[in-house]
């Protein structure tokens, strides 16, 4: 040890000094410097250095300011932690490095931070701001490496951090960032499983990610934290199902399993009821076509789904994956959901697993083990493929053997059984006896065979080994229980051979035998009981139970021969040593021999001990295992394991298929991966009002780039690139068209007079779009891809022309009467409430697009008006007051395709709610636009089911083309969790759902910059968040910033004293939070946000949406 | 999905151990101990073993056991495949896996490791990304890295993790542009005592080694693609195009890679390059044995046959041979009963022959069995299901490449039943 240690301090110093020097001279020098420095470090890394000394010595490595020593104490430190040594007292000195520059220090540092954070939980602590700063780094790759390590450092008290971090990444502009917080919500989630909904809400988001890159990862987050609820997948179903081929190989795997899942409880089942297999019918296989019309013709009333047929579809190319688990994973689909004819495709990829690792082939051959059993036909024609080498290891063997022996029918058992012949004389001899079980089960299977073989392993009676022979044995007497009147032969041969026979289970068959056909064979097996009262003495415990049992049969049939042999023979059981034995010679002797005492039993002893046996089954022991899904660790164990899901069963009527629809129906075309729900999103955003849209560009905007990047990742294949690059085009075009109509929107609201003319001349327009709102209709019916982008753009320019010519006054007030007039009879008091946004609403509304009556924005000198009217009010005590800004976006809740002719939209109307306090007020707009009357419009069940929600009244009738406004509170209890609930009408019910923008989640409140400053003072440290955001140059003025503001959060504008620092305030509905915005201008278009609340996680939500609007002009 | 990974040399010392989730101790290991002791040979451990609270999941390779734990249900094929990708991946890195190697590189083993799953998820397993971001160590590298405290961490993310085409990394520049092929194929057979044929088959396999600046698209056809039967493909191979054309088009990894491996059709008779002749009996007395074995050509296609050697597998009692070899050399190791002759090139004039005496254990049983002969053999330019590759051309660059395609034929499982 002292040697040990003086040689260590002795070489860290002549390294040290190398290493100085070697810094001090130039690079010519460094070679001879840098081996002695590489002979020295390898001495320091000998083995038996002991932890302490090796410890202190890098720790003064770390804290060394040389980066070289820190980079090799580093390497030493994680070589440690990979040896599973304890390096955990290094933590202080590791984690100053963790702000290091260098790179490979820093990941070094990572590794070592993620292996002790739990164990030094404060220290850890340490580090967070680093990674908090990393995540806001321009570079995507340190923002995913920062996530990465935060969300891996399982310290319980940085939970809300990571669920802050996971939110912001999960709508991150780099797809990979993305997965990395797809990865870190299932770290979060086994980290504190409370978070689930919150983190549910994250995967629901990211389930629409159309990038590839995300799918795995979102998909494995899902199944890890909320594998039932399926109804996330509904709508993502067909963009998972195309985008799968171009899903990087272990996303595909965990993709294919869980769609596996999800089709067995949304599609009735294909497998005929009762049909068996068609075993000849292969050839209609590769003809899919004529196969899917021959379907059709045999089960007329069995059609299969779409969607379904698309899955199947999908993954069928991915059989030619080189990566094992697909292929696996993929067969596995096919077995649970093709029709039965179909699964034979698979056949031969399998078989192309063989030729894979030992393991590889070892889980391949449990699940065609398991496969064969049901369906022989579907390897029946490789069965050479699994024929045994001798250099295959033990299990492959034996499973090899089961899968022929499962194949094996009457034409090719000749075949297999000359294959057994081999095996049988296996060195290895439990393979030899695997064989000879084998065999047996052949020969119980196939009847023709069974004299074959029975004279086959009697042969091998006489076989040298005894393994060999006495598995023989066992099989013999199997086979000799299921059909045993004409075999005395292979008894009485059995017999003679029994002197031969050393291996206890094969004599105490052989005995079995005989005592259960003692009748046979009546002049033998007196013999054989006499010879083994003889050695009774010497056998083993097994046998002798045997022999007692032999002895008991052959007294009840033949007691004249046997009487004596038999007592005698129960006498030397009685003073055995093994108890079982005693019992049982007692109970025997009680049985069989008639003595005074002797009970009722004695009557039956023949019956008893004589009665028919039933012959025992020889069957597979994979008979079982297709209880569980192929594939899964559950069905290699044969026991559930952990977090096994079972597969359902077949619904026996399909689920509503449409809720699969994303919005606009997709072309049925074969192969045409990327038409997804996403994008059909990106469309429906050009629904809004233009400054609706005004304020989506810049988000629109990134996507769009998302979008050519994604776009160039699938363009691998032709078509898909083309159908992804016209409908970029599209987007542009129609970027455009709004772009134009929202700058004159803007001039539009310079002044109050121009604002006027503009709600007349907007009330046009919206007539106008009825006709066309038809037209599109008939287009989707139509199935062709429309564009609804180019549809609206076209109105919207309609608009325009209407501005300049329809300059007459039809009244406002008139127009706000015919809608009332429409409007159903038991809403009128509500309406009468509300009259006056009602007005703002329906007068602004300018519906440049067809769909729906548009929200609109108020001028801002309007704005400027409201705000002195909010001054005026100022009280002393923090007050809620009525919203200083009108309503805002319309957001869709059912689109009319998939509400069967009824549509929805609802805003927030930014009111206190009627109902309750702690309820948010929403509007909703329903109309009929189907050429029939809806009646008894309601709402029907909510999730969750503890949703507090207060419905509106049942509409009685809602005439074709009529539309009515009903008001709704619901309780969001401060989160933007979405409100789900049913639309029922008479007929149908749909699911829908309301998700608040944070924004909506406020009231607003009126309060003196004093009382700003003093509650703002109390929200400090954890409550307060804050950035440094750009300002488009047009929001530096203040109305625009209050603008710009308002519009995005429902607060009160607080009065300023200071020219550069804008104040809003407001309370969140629910629980009352207080929420203080403050905006406080830097030179050059920038300015620090800060935003104070208790509700941190709403404050960076609405601290990302006020920057993206203050962001944009 | 996978909670933590164990590496363990054949003697049963845990080497190295990662974990991706919380921190699992080595005594999970002992119930693989326990399974690796009942096993007796290392390949007869059941690659999945079940514990009171894990699941192990293991693959054994190059004498390496890699050990993962995991704790809930996942397709045990999933992670077996991710195992064989490690020890791919190392292999690749050092050049060979190993014990030795796995130590000396422990700390880029491990970075490799970090990179490779996040949170038991896989991360980034193309070579092609990782190099990116770990840099494969080179002499040169390692000696300047020490000077001057540079590292071999890769310090900006590969673009091909983010590109379209994640298995090939953007801006390769070669000075010499190359494109060479292998053509693989290996021939699966059993023939029994007297020589028929029980079992035969052909895999083969395309190993590709590209070396090509930018982006190259490369399509490659063949001659008579109709011999293909089953097949699967580097995720670079567009199905469908193979699917309507049958040609191979794709934008290739750079450097080394699969590119796919096929089955010929069943229906093809298969051409057995060889021949053997053999005799191998033990006496009922005496305790020895004769052994006499001879191998000529039989459909070469008039090639030579290489690289021939026959092991053999004898019985247990088998202490020692006594043979002549007419050509090669045979060694007979004593402790694994295995006898290996290799015999080289095949003349077809003079005959390779092996023959003389085995002594057996005295007073053993005659073993019941003859030993099987497992029989290599090469043959270069020859592929024997008679697959040519018709053309290979290059879109999206300007150069002009140097292509190459090689054909060569080995004997896969070639077992002689005796």
């Amino acid at each position: 040890m002292d040697v040990g240690f003086s040689l260590r301090s002795e070489a860290v110093g002549a390294m040290r000094t190398a290493m100085v020097s070697a810094e001090n001279l130039q690079l010519t020098l460094k070679p001879e410097l840098s081996q002695e420095e590489q002979a020295l470090t390898h001495s320091n890394r000998s083995p038996k250095e002991t932890h302490k000394v090796g410890n202190e010595d890098l720790k003064e490595m770390l804290e060394s300011n040389k980066e070289s020593l820190k980079l090799e104490a580093m390497k030493r430190v994680v070589g440690l932690i990979a040896k599973g040594k304890n390096a955990s007292e290094l933590f202080p000195a590791v984690v100053k490095n963790v702000a290091n520059k260098n790179i490979e220090l820093k990941k070094l540092v990572y590794v070592y931070l993620v292996r002790y954070a739990e164990e030094q939980q404060d220290l850890a602590l340490l580090s967070i701001s680093t990674f908090q700063r990393a995540l806001k780094d321009p570079n995507q790759f340190i923002r995913a490496s920062a996530l990465r390590v935060l969300s891996s450092i399982r310290v319980p008290i940085i939970v809300p951090i990571m669920m802050l971090a996971i939110k912001e990444s999960a709508a991150d502009m780099s797809p990979y960032v993305r997965k990395t917080s797809a990865h870190a919500i299932q770290k979060l989630y086994s980290l504190d499983p409370d978070q689930k909904e919150q983190l549910i809400e994250v995967i629901e988001k990211l389930l629409k990610d159309k990038s590839t890159l995300v799918a795995g990862s979102v998909v494995m987050a899902f199944e890890e934290v909320c594998p039932d609820r399926i109804d996330l997948i509904h709508k993502n179903y067909r963009k998972l199902c195309n985008l799968l081929v171009d899903v990087e190989e272990w996303g595909q795997v965990v993709i294919i399993s869980m769609l596996t899942r999800y089709a067995r409880t949304q599609f009735i089942s294909p497998w005929k009821e009762g049909a068996m297999f068609d075993e000849n019918n292969e050839k209609a296989f590769y003809d899919s076509d004529s196969e899917e019309k021959k379907d059709q013709m045999e089960a007329k009333t069995y059609i299969m789904d779409p969607d379904h047929r698309l899955l199947l579809r999908n993954t069928k190319p991915l059989l030619q994956s080189r990566n094992t688990a697909v292929v696996m994973s993929v067969a596995q689909l096919y077995w649970h959901l093709a029709p039965k004819h179909e699964v034979t495709i698979v056949t031969k990829s399998l078989v192309r697993l063989l030729r894979s690792h030992r393991e590889v082939q070892y889980i391949v051959l449990q699940n065609i083990a398991t496969m064969s059993i049901q369906r022989k036909g579907m390897f029946e024609p490789f069965m050479k493929s699994f024929y045994v080498r001798s250099t295959d290891s033990t299990h492959i063997k034996t499973l090899k053997l089961e899968i022929l022996t499962n194949l094996a029918n009457e034409a090719n058992i000749s075949t297999i059984l000359r294959e057994f012949q081999t095996y049988v004389k296996s060195q290895d001899k439990a393979f030899a006896a695997a064989t000879i079980q084998a065999i047996g089960r052949c020969a119980t299977n196939i009847s023709e065979v069974t004299d074959t073989c029975l004279n086959g392993l009697v042969l091998l009676l006489s076989n040298r080994d005894e393994t060999v022979v006495a598995e023989s044995v066992v099989v013999i007497k199997k086979l000799l229980q299921t059909q045993p009147t004409q075999h005395s032969e292979i008894i009485k041969h059995m017999a003679k051979l029994f002197d031969n026979i050393t291996v206890p289970m094969a004599r105490a068959s052989i005995l079995w035998l005989m005592g259960e056909y003692c009748e046979r064979v009546p002049k033998i097996a007196p013999d054989v009981l006499r010879k083994m009262a003889k050695t009774f003495t010497a056998e083993e415990d097994i046998v002798k139970l045997q022999i007692v049992n032999l002895a008991a049969k052959l007294y009840l049939t033949n007691s004249k021969q046997t009487k004596l042999l038999t007592q005698y023979i129960l006498n030397l059981g009685k003073y055995d040593q093994n108890y079982d034995i005693r019992d049982r010679t007692r109970f025997i002797r009680q049985l069989i021999v008639p003595s005074e005492k002797s009970g009722a039993l004695n009557k039956y002893a023949r019956r008893i001990l004589l009665a028919p046996k039933p012959a025992p089954v020889l069957e597979s022991a994979f008979k079982d295992r297709d209880r569980y899904q192929l594939g899964t660790l559950s069905h290699s164990l044969n026991t559930k394991a952990s977090g096994y899901q079972e597969l359902s069963d077949w619904p026996a009527v399909a689920p509503d298929q449409s809720v699969r629809n994303v919005e606009v129906i997709e072309p049925v075309k074969e192969w045409a991966p990327l038409v997804g729900k996403a994008k059909q999103r990106k469309s429906d955003e050009k629904f809004y009002s233009d400054e609706e849209e005004e304020k989506e560009e810049e988000g629109s905007d990134s996507s769009g780039s998302e979008d050519s990047s994604s776009s160039s990742s699938s363009s691998e294949s032709g078509s898909e690139s083309e159908e992804e690059s016209s409908e970029e085009s599209e987007k542009t075009s129609s970027d455009s068209g709004k772009s134009s109509s929202g700058s004159e929107q803007e001039s539009s609201s310079e002044s109050e007079s121009q604002q006027k003319k503009k709600k007349k001349t907007k009330k046009a327009p919206q007539k106008k779009s009825k006709p066309a709102a038809a037209d599109s209709d008939s287009d989707e019916n139509g199935n062709g891809p429309v564009a609804p982008a180019s549809s609206s753009s076209a109105d919207s320019s309609s608009a325009s022309e209407t501005d300049s010519e329809d300059d007459s006054d039809s009244d406002s007030p008139a127009v706000q009467k015919k809608k009332s007039d429409v409007k159903s009879k038991p809403k009128v008091e509500v309406k009468s409430k509300k009259e006056v946004s009602l007005l703002d609403l329906d007068d602004f509304s300018p519906a440049p697009t067809t769909k729906a009556p548009k929200s609109a924005v108020l001028s801002s000198s309007l704005l400027s008006d409201l705000e002195g009217l909010s001054l005026s009010n100022v009280s002393p005590a923090i007050q809620v007051t009525t919203p200083s800004f009108g309503p805002v976006k319309t957001y869709e809740l059912l689109h009319h395709m998939t509400g069967k002719g009824l549509s929805a939209k609802y805003h927030f109307p930014r009111q206190p709610c009627l109902y309750q306090p702690s309820m948010v007020a929403v509007q909703v707009v329903l109309t009929n636009s189907s050429d029939h009357s809806l009646e008894e419009i309601h709402i029907g069940d909510r999730n969750p089911a503890s949703l507090n929600l207060h419905c509106f009244n049942t509409i009685e009738r809602l005439e074709p083309e009529a539309s009515v406004t009903v008001s709704m509170g619901i309780d969001f209890s401060d989160s933007t969790q979405a409100a789900n609930f049913q639309l029922c009408t008479k007929d149908d019910q749909f699911s829908v759902s309301i998700q608040p923008a944070v924004g909506e989640l406020f009231m607003p409140i009126t309060m003196t910059e004093q009382d700003f400053s003093k509650e703002q003072g109390k929200l400090l440290g954890m409550n307060e968040t804050s950035e440094t955001i750009a300002m488009a140059t047009a929001n530096t003025s203040s109305q625009a910033i209050s603008k710009q503001v308002l519009s995005v959060a429902n607060v009160g504008v607080v009065s300023s004293t200071q020219n550069n620092i804008h104040r809003f305030a407001g309370r969140t509905v629910s629980s009352g939070a207080l929420v203080l915005v403050s905006l406080e201008m830097k030179e050059s278009s920038s300015a620090l946000l800060t935003i104070n609340t208790e509700k941190s996680v709403m404050a960076s939500m609405l601290l990302r949406d006020l920057k993206q609007a203050l962001a944009q002009a | 999905m996978i909670h933590s990974l164990f590496l363990i040399n054949h003697s049963g010392d845990i080497f190295l151990e990662k974990h991706w989730k919380s921190v699992i101790g080595r005594s999970v290991c002992d119930y693989f101990f326990e399974a690796k002791e009942k096993a007796v040979q290392p390949e007869n451990v059941p690659p999945v073993l079940q514990t009171p609270h894990h699941y192990l999941i293991s693959v054994y390779r190059d004498k390496l056991f890699f050990l993962s734990v995991v704790q809930t249900e996942v397709p045990p094929l999933f992670v077996i495949e991710f195992l064989h990708r490690v020890a791919d991946t190392v292999q690749d890195y050092f050049g060979e896996c190993s014990e030795g190697v796995i130590k000396d590189n422990v700390v880029t083993v491990y970075e490799l490791l970090e990179e490779m799953l996040d949170n038991g998820f896989p991360l980034a397993t193309e070579s092609n990304v990782l190099k990116e971001m770990i840099r494969p160590p080179t002499i040169l590298r390692s000696v300047v890295n020490t000077l001057t405290g540079g590292s071999n961490v890769g310090d900006t993310l590969p673009t091909g993790q983010l590109s379209s085409i994640p298995w090939r990394r953007a801006g390769v520049k070669y000075t010499n542009n190359e494109a060479y092929f292998d053509v693989i194929e290996e021939i699966d057979a059993i023939l029994d005592k007297s020589g028929t044929t029980v079992f035969a088959e052909i895999q083969g396999v395309i190993e590709a080694c590209v070396r090509l600046t930018g982006m190259p698209d490369l399509t490659l056809s063949f001659m008579n693609p109709r011999l293909l039967d089953d097949m699967s493909f580097h995720p670079c191979v567009r199905f469908k195009r193979w699917e309507s054309e049958r040609i191979l088009s794709f934008i290739p990894p750079d450097g080394n890679f699969t590119l796919m491996t096929y089955h010929v059709s069943s229906q093809n008779v298969v051409a057995l390059p060889v021949y053997v002749k053999q005799n191998i009996s033990f006496l009922e007395t005496g305790s020895c044995g004769r052994l006499d074995i001879t191998i000529g050509p039989k459909q070469t296609m008039g090639k030579t046959v290489e690289g021939l050697t026959v092991t053999v597998h004898m019985p247990k009692t088998v202490l020692s041979a006594n043979l002549t070899a007419t050509q090669g050399n045979y060694t007979y190791n004593l402790a694994t009963k295995v006898l290996v002759w290799d015999i080289g090139k095949l003349n077809p004039q003079k005959l390779p022959n092996l023959r003389g005496s085995l002594s057996l254990q005295a007073g053993a049983p005659r073993p019941e069995e003859n030993p099987a002969l497992d029989i290599t053999l090469k043959i270069q330019q020859l592929a024997i299901s008679g697959l040519k590759v018709s053309r290979l051309d290059m879109y999206g660059e300007k150069y002009k490449p140097f292509k190459g395609v090689k054909y060569l034929t080995k004997a896969g499982k070639f077992q002689v039943r005796t």
